[in-house]
Formats: structure tokens, C-alpha cells, sequence
């Protein structure tokens, strides 16, 4: 058999680029997080257990706190910040520096799919339809890596990824922002949420993630009336995870009609009111006490 | 990915890039010492693997616009999502000394709004790039095949 030249025997550069493009595509992520002083990542396992409704809540209350900080919807196929925070459809500035990206009342910045899609359409790509789950993967990678890079955040004190279930988005996020990223669990009591939030955090610590802790979402219900809380889910996740894998559990959020009903207009003042709304401003201060964010 | 001439043993270098159309790509490399080209042609899947993660194969000279990637891959994006100048501020002369030619500016209006104010200036920073002064079709043409731009 003849003696072809191995790639690294060649010592001519990549002709086709795309080593040298895709380091320049994290050299711009690194650019604008040098201006972020902390990337707080929202996770849960599974879907239905809250997290961007505690993701959004908790931005806002550190926008409050006095901290600049910022949301990104990392949620592309299930986007809501915009919704919970009451945004108005406005269109996005571009300057040569990147996107501009909505600010509301209270000084939190947000990025989101919602705000590029028509009002409830899904999110399509283009491309050839067979097989598309071989390129699909690497896309919405892409887009996430554009939402860090390419929206102009600004100097903030925390940016708050709410990321989609599973493990897939924070495992990117590990690897394009690894430096300055946090982790926070979010679970609701159940035996199956805790197990799927377990295996996300898993993810994290693989890569050398540091978690902040866990929140406890959907943890009772409160009565709107007297206040007392009440059973709503069995379980005892949030104690469990603190336990086993030895982190703080930093917030119980009781289920709060009052607070799910100013969710659902936009209301996010109200919310913060709220019972749940008030347990979320409490994990806020607390994060910002510890340093957290 | 590196190409190699076997006859001379030396490394090819990147020639150009052409998009037919039809999610196809062709690339091509010349080696520098027998002149021989070849031409890698890649089918609407494996063009769209290489494009999905925001990579032109031979590389690109114009700098990335914002989310370029998800504004050019993203099907049906809210019209009105971006605020751009219109088609026919950017370019007086003072700020720029690029023309578009009025054949240009139509073929540009028909661009969906999604897209449109990215894909001036990238033909902008194309044209001035290459001491262009007037901004026609076929510059229009040249430009998205050089770029790699496909479908826009
Ligand atoms: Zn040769």
C-alpha cells in the first residue's frame, strides 16, 4: 500500500477554515462574557416543573436588587420570558456591536426565540427534511452560542439562563462559558422529578460546573386566603437532592394562585408581591449575600 | 479537512466556492505546484450539516453579522423582529461610498424584512471589501457565492 501524508504530517494550514472559524465563533462568546460577572444557569430535568417561571421571577428580582442583570430564554422551542414579563413586540435594534435586547421596567435584559418568531408560530428551520435530527442538534447549539455572543448584553452582574430540560443546553453552556458559570437545580417534590433533576446536576458537576443549589418549586400549596400552606405534591425532592448530593437547598416556592395568575398577564411586580413571588426575592438576596450571582 | 496532490505530494490550497442553488456546494483546491484543481462537491445534507454550525467551508473574509446564523437559518422570522434603515439610507454617499443600483435595491426589497437589513450589509462590507463602488445584481451574485451565503 502506497505512504499517503496524514493530516497532521501536512503542516499547511486547514484550507477549509472550519477549525479556525468555529475557535473564532468561542473567542466572540469570551469577548462579551468577559463583561458578565456571572452566568446563573436555571436547570431542571424535566418539563412542567416551573423553572422558567422561577428563572424569570428570580432575574427579575436581582434587577430589582440593584445589580445589572440580564435573562437569556435558553428555552428556544419553548420560549416564555417574554410573555411572563409583560415585554411589548417591539423590533430589535442592531449596531455594529450586536442585537439590542429589550429592556423592561425594571432594568432586566432580555433575549428570547419569542421575540424573532410571529405570535405562535413554532420554531422552524431550513434545511433539507430528511435525516434533519443529524443538523438540527448542531443549529440550535449555534443559536444558543449566538444568544450568548452575538445580543449586547452590556456589563452585567448576572446573566440567568433558563435552560430547556435535560442535560444537552448546560452541557454547552459548560463548554462555551465554562469559566464564570453557576448552576442552579430547580425540582417540584415528585420522586421522578427528583430523579431527572439528579441526572442534570450530574452533567454539570461532570464538567466541572459549580452548583449553587436547589430550589423547590411547587413546594405546597399557599392558600390565598389565611397564607397557610398546604400539601400538593408528594415528595420530598428538594431535602433529598440537598442531601444527597450535600447542597444547600436554597428556596421552597409554594404553588401560589395569585402569583400564577400575574404570570399569566405579564404582571411581574405583582408576582414579586406575592407569596411565591416573595420566596423568590428571598433567594435572590440570598445569592446576592453569598456572592452567587 | 486538507487536500493533498498525491502526484506532487504537496498540500492544495482553497480556490473558490460555488452554491447552484439547490442546497448544493461545490469547493475548490489547487495545488500550488501542478496547477491541478480539484472540486469538493457536497450534497443538500452534508451542506447543511457544515452550514449548521455557522462555518463556510474556505472560510469567510466579510465579518459575521448579529445572530447571523439564526436569522439566515430560521424559517418564517417575524417580520418586523429587526429595526434597520431602510434599504436606501445607509449608503449616501458621506456615510459610504457604496451605490445600489436601483436594479439591486428591487432584488433586495424582495428579500423578506427577516433578513433584508443583514443581508445589505453584508453585501455593503462585500463591495467595499473589494473596492466596489456600485452594488448591481451580478455584484449581488458574486457576492453570495464567495460568501457562501446561501439562500440569501
Ligand atoms: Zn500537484
Amino acid at each position: 500500500m502506497r505512504k499517503i501524508r496524514t493530516y497532521a504530517d501536512l503542516e499547511g494550514p486547514d484550507r477549509s477554515g472550519l477549525g479556525d472559524q468555529l475557535a473564532l465563533q468561542h473567542r466572540r462568546v469570551d469577548r462579551r462574557m468577559k463583561a458578565v460577572r456571572t452566568v446563573l444557569a436555571v436547570a431542571s430535568g424535566k418539563g412542567g416543573v416551573g423553572k422558567s417561571f422561577v428563572a424569570a421571577t428570580l432575574a427579575s428580582a436581582l434587577a430589582r436588587g440593584g445589580g445589572t442583570a440580564g435573562l437569556l430564554d435558553a428555552d428556544l422551542n419553548g420560549p416564555t420570558a417574554p410573555s411572563l414579563l409583560g415585554l411589548p413586540r417591539r423590533s430589535l435594534s442592531v449596531t455594529n456591536d450586536g442585537v439590542v435586547p429589550p429592556v423592561d421596567s425594571a432594568g432586566l435584559r432580555v433575549f428570547s426565540t419569542d421575540l424573532l418568531l410571529e405570535d405562535g408560530e413554532p420554531l422552524r428551520w431550513r434545511g433539507p427534511a430528511a435525516e434533519s435530527s443529524v443538523w438540527l442538534g448542531s443549529l440550535e447549539k449555534g443559536a444558543f452560542r449566538e444568544f450568548l455572543s452575538d445580543v449586547s448584553w452590556g456589563e452585567l452582574d448576572v446573566l440567568v439562563v433558563d435552560l430547556p430540560p435535560g442535560a444537552q443546553r448546560l452541557v454547552e453552556l459548560a463548554e462555551l462559558v465554562p469559566k464564570r458559570t453557576r448552576v442552579i437545580g430547580v425540582t417540584i417534590p415528585t420522586s421522578a422529578s427528583k430523579a431527572a433533576v439528579a441526572r442534570s446536576l450530574r452533567a454539570a458537576g461532570d464538567r466541572d460546573l459549580p452548583i449553587a443549589g436547589i430550589v423547590e418549586n411547587m413546594s405546597g400549596y399557599a392558600c390565598g386566603s389565611c397564607g397557610a400552606v398546604g400539601p400538593l405534591h408528594p415528595g420530598d425532592a428538594g431535602d433529598a437532592l440537598a442531601r444527597e448530593l450535600d447542597l444547600p437547598l436554597l428556596a421552597r416556592i409554594p404553588f401560589d394562585a395569585a402569583a400564577a395568575a400575574c404570570a399569566e398577564r405579564g404582571d411581574m411586580n405583582g408576582l414579586l408581591a406575592s407569596r411565591a413571588g416573595q420566596e423568590i426575592a428571598a433567594l435572590a438576596e440570598r445569592l446576592e449575600r453569598e456572592g452567587a450571582p | 479537512m486538507k487536500f493533498l496532490c498525491i502526484d506532487c505530494d504537496e498540500q492544495m490550497g482553497f480556490g473558490e466556492r460555488q452554491l447552484p442553488g439547490d442546497g448544493t456546494l461545490a469547493a475548490v483546491f489547487r495545488c500550488p505546484a501542478c496547477g491541478r484543481e480539484v472540486a469538493m462537491l457536497t450534497n443538500p445534507m452534508e451542506t447543511q450539516v457544515v452550514s449548521s454550525l455557522g462555518i463556510k467551508i474556505g472560510g469567510r473574509t466579510v465579518p459575521e453579522q448579529p445572530l447571523e446564523l439564526v436569522r439566515s437559518s430560521l424559517d418564517g422570522g417575524r417580520d418586523e423582529a429587526f429595526a434597520e434603515p431602510p434599504v436606501d439610507s445607509v449608503t449616501s454617499p458621506e456615510t459610504s461610498p457604496v451605490e445600489w443600483a436601483e436594479t439591486a435595491t428591487r432584488r433586495l426589497e424582495a428579500v423578506p424584512s427577516f433578513v433584508r437589513g443583514m443581508v445589505k450589509r453584508i453585501y455593503t462590507d462585500y463591495a467595499k471589501e473589494h473596492g466596489i463602488h456600485e452594488i448591481t445584481p451580478e455584484i449581488m451574485d458574486q457576492a453570495r457565492t464567495d460568501l457562501g451565503l446561501e439562500g440569501m
